[in-house]
């Protein structure tokens, strides 16, 4: 029932968000166009947390825009990149990171590629040493 | 009556396949020839009784048959009738029925053109596929019946979600399933060849053909989907790194990985194990795709299904059938030997290092679409990973693995090298120096990282003609004769030329369309002109239409020229009664390969509207790519050793 629930929430928020397209709006740009550049690259960055896997600047949802103008706003007011974020994951959870963070159990994450690479290039080396090994076994029978 | 004639067809495959699965099997264990005979026209069977069974439904969509619950939650009377047909697997039931459908052609193909394959392994083959058509079957009628019927029948169907009423919906989901479930005929080789411990060469010469058109099929499906999403979602993103777009291109990844292993196998008869595995893990994330897609336990943009409880008789379909496979990999794969030797650096060599990235990429795809899952169920912590982590991760294991691309080709088989084969590619290499600084030049000295994926295009695109340009002679060689030698080359070669090309062309167009590309948002009436990209856009005004099943709002626009209007774009809001829902129709104006992209927005006050506008250089190259990589697929079918079954004919038949 819990996941039907569930479903029907997501379906209106759904259709909610398919009404309007466009969704950042002329007037949420800063005139600065470097500080309007850095506020792309963030919002990039942030999921919008009631729609489906969308980050704040495709979605047109009222806390994707909220997002939007507290993004601006922190610029505006001498934060830096990193700062901003700490600002908003504070408020909102790591959740809206659309790129998790290099601790905890997300390490994993970020290192299984590494891992898997080391994995597999150990397998190959265990291979060529063990054909080495039997490369002179086979001559040694011709002989 | 002829819904319940498809209701009834489907059953009736159903136990022909259940027959299938068992009757052969037994045949060939008890050497009864009768019972190893009957696998191949019922193979065919299954397959004309699905597709009678998916025409029934597809009838019931064509005539509206509001009596059929699947009609009635997906479909319109007033629908176009392309949509009333494509409608029909634009939802779960009617997904699965094509699914199904697929895999019997697949079944039926392999019966007909695999008749000079051993016999025990082909009746192997059919057997494992009937199998899997088994479990789908069952579960469309025991879980998704598309035939259920309601009591009293509904006035009128609740439509089909407009963003899917596109031609879009008649391409993209058959080509991706063609592809997705074509490696099922790979993985079902694969198990028949560990069954008849028969693991050879003959086998990459068998699953190649399979793995080409699979994957030339899921190429297609991949490229549709994205410009579809492209121009549709109207957010002038062609890749999101979306869960399923994820699931679509991991079986890409680990297909691309076996198409290359299949060819080290077929030629040098090495990399035995690895390339039954490799088959196996393809079809298995194949499953896997199907699996989440259907199931919605990821939050995607694309999902229209969200039903948990079907999704968990897909994931035990799926964890029997990698499951089995794996342990009779475990089994029987110490047994596989003599897999010849190969110095590291060779062709051989070459393409292990192609699978190696290829299945890391895969896996780091693999791990950053389900590990928020995993971490949330396992320690109740919510994460997302999207694209920012896509294109960190994916895009830095792709480097290392362009940068070999244009090696590969020139080295030996068995043994090469690298210093003869670095001599010819400096030609290559000091065009993609000089791409580079043109680049840094051009963006005075900002984004090192993209001059330096610019300089990656164009070593790759380089280093393959020059692979052309050495194969056909050398300095003192006539244009002439160049041109014959080019025609007589194997047409193998030019798969792999104009696949690597377009791997080229397709970066081309992403670093392009992020490094060059322009943007405005405005609120604009017609009259207005907004100026990007060094030329103005006029607006020139509104115009209400009334479509079939829709109304729309269009804006037309216009790209001038001085005062000359050189071409005229429409882009419109369309508003779907039936469901109230309201969609964007971009305006796309192309210049060659560059677009104009124009996503209207709200309608504001004062005859204005918010108009999204954005210049998108070489666009069009990241699906060209694409296409040229199809184009690759397509030529490799052509080579003479490719004949499906056909082991190589004897020579003295020409003498």
């Amino acid at each position: 029932m819990r996941i039907f629930l569930h479903f029907i929430v997501l379906w209106v928020v759904y259709l909610g968000f398919i009404a309007v397209v466009s969704a950042v709006l002329p007037n949420e740009l800063l005139p600065d166009q470097k500080l309007e550049m850095r506020a792309r690259v963030i919002s990039a960055q942030l999921r919008c947390l009631v729609c489906r896997n969308e980050t704040i600047d495709d979605s047109n949802a009222f806390l994707a825009r909220d997002l939007r103008l507290l993004v601006r706003e922190r610029l505006q007011a001498g934060d830096s990149d990193r700062q901003v974020l700490d600002f908003i994951v504070a408020r909102y959870g790591e959740y809206i990171l659309l790129k998790p963070r290099f601790s905890g159990a997300k390490i994993i994450l970020w290192l299984a590629p590494v891992f898997i690479l080391m994995l597999e290039v150990a397998y190959i080396v265990f291979v060529i040493i063990k054909r080495k090994n039997l490369i002179p076994l086979t001559l040694k029978e011709k002989v | 009556m002829i819904i319940e004639s498809g209701h009834f067809l489907l059953i009736l495959a159903f136990a022909l396949s259940l027959y299938q699965a068992v009757v052969p099997l037994i045949g060939v264990f008890c050497c009864d020839r009768g019972a190893v005979a009957s696998a191949r026209p019922i193979a065919v069977l299954v397959f004309i009784l699905v597709a009678l069974s998916f025409f029934v439904l597809t009838y019931a969509y064509v005539i509206s048959d509001f009596s059929v619950l699947n009609v009635v939650q997906n479909s319109h009377s007033e629908k176009p009738m392309l949509f009333k047909i494509t409608g029909v697997w634009g939802n779960h039931e009617g997904s699965m029925m094509l699914w199904v459908l697929i895999l019997t052609l697949f079944s039926a193909l392999v019966a007909i053109f695999g008749k000079n394959l051993p016999v025990s392994l082909s009746t192997f083959v059919l057997v494992c596929q009937s199998f899997i058509a088994c479990a789908f079957l069952a579960f469309i009628l025991f879980t998704s019946n598309p035939f259920q019927r309601i009591v009293p029948p509904a006035l009128q169907g609740r439509g089909l979600n407009p963003v899917l009423q596109d031609i879009g919906l008649a391409l993209h989901p058959p080509l991706l399933y063609v592809g997705y479930v074509g490696f099922s005929v790979c993985f079902s080789f694969a198990i028949a060849v560990l069954l008849d411990k028969r693991v050879d060469s003959a086998f990459g010469h068998w699953i190649r053909p399979w793995a080409l058109l699979s994957w030339v099929f899921l190429t297609a499906g991949i490229i549709v989907g994205s410009y579809w999403a492209y121009y549709e979602l109207g957010w002038g993103g062609y890749w999101f790194w979306d869960p399923v777009e994820n699931t679509a291109l991991m079986p890409w990844l680990a297909g691309t990985a076996l198409l290359h292993s299949a060819i080290v196998l077929e030629r040098r008869s090495a990399l035995k194990i690895w390339t039954v595995l490799l088959a196996i893990i393809t079809f298995s994330l194949s499953l896997l795709g199907t699996f989440l897609v259907r199931s919605g336990i990821l939050i995607s943009m694309h999902s229209f299904v969200r039903d948990p409880q079907r999704g968990i008789v897909i994931l035990c379909i799926l964890a029997f059938f990698t499951g089995a496979a794996l342990l009779l990999f475990a089994f029987r794969a110490p047994s596989i030997r003599n897999s010849r030797l190969f110095q590291p650096i060779s062709r051989e060599g070459a393409l292990v290092f192609n699978n190696l990235f290829l299945m890391i990429a895969a896996a780091t795809v693999l791990t950053g679409t389900l590990y928020p899952l995993l971490l949330e169920t396992l320690t109740g912590e919510k994460i997302s990973v999207g694209a920012p982590f896509f294109n960190l991760t994916f895009g830095s294991l792709m480097m290392p693995l362009l940068a070999a691309v244009p090696f590969g080709p020139l080295f030996a088989w068995k043994r090469g090298n690298i210093t003869v084969a670095a001599e010819r590619l400096w030609l290559a290499f000091a065009f993609a120096l000089m791409v580079m600084a043109f680049v840094l030049y051009f963006r005075e000295g900002k984004a090192i990282l993209t001059s330096a994926g610019f300089g990656l295009a164009f070593w790759v695109i380089a280093g393959t003609l020059i692979g052309a340009v050495i194969r056909t002679g050398n300095f003192s060689t006539s244009l002439i004769i160049r041109w014959h030698r080019l025609r007589q080359l194997p047409s193998t070669f030019w798969g792999a030329t104009f696949a690597h090309m377009g791997l080229s062309i397709t970066l081309f167009g992403i670093l392009a369309v992020t490094t060059f590309g322009e943007e405005r948002i405005v609120n604009i009436a017609p009259g207005d002109t907004v100026r990007i990209a060094g030329k103005d856009i006029y607006f020139d005004r509104y115009e209400a239409y009334n479509g079939p099943n829709y109304r729309e709002n269009r804006l037309y626009f216009s790209l001038l020229k001085g005062r000359c209007r050189i071409a005229r774009v429409m882009a419109s809001k369309r508003i779907f009664p039936s469901q109230s829902i309201q969609t964007t129709k971009t305006g796309l104006l192309w210049r060659g390969l560059s677009q104009y992209y124009i996503a209207p927005g709200d309608y504001t006050d004062n005859n204005r509207t918010i108009v999204h506008i954005w210049w998108k250089p070489w666009v069009l190259c990241i699906w060209l790519g694409g296409f040229f990589m199809m184009v690759g697929g397509i030529f490799s079918f052509g080579s003479r050793r490719l004949r499906i079954g056909i082991p190589a004919r004897s020579r003295h038949k020409n003498t």
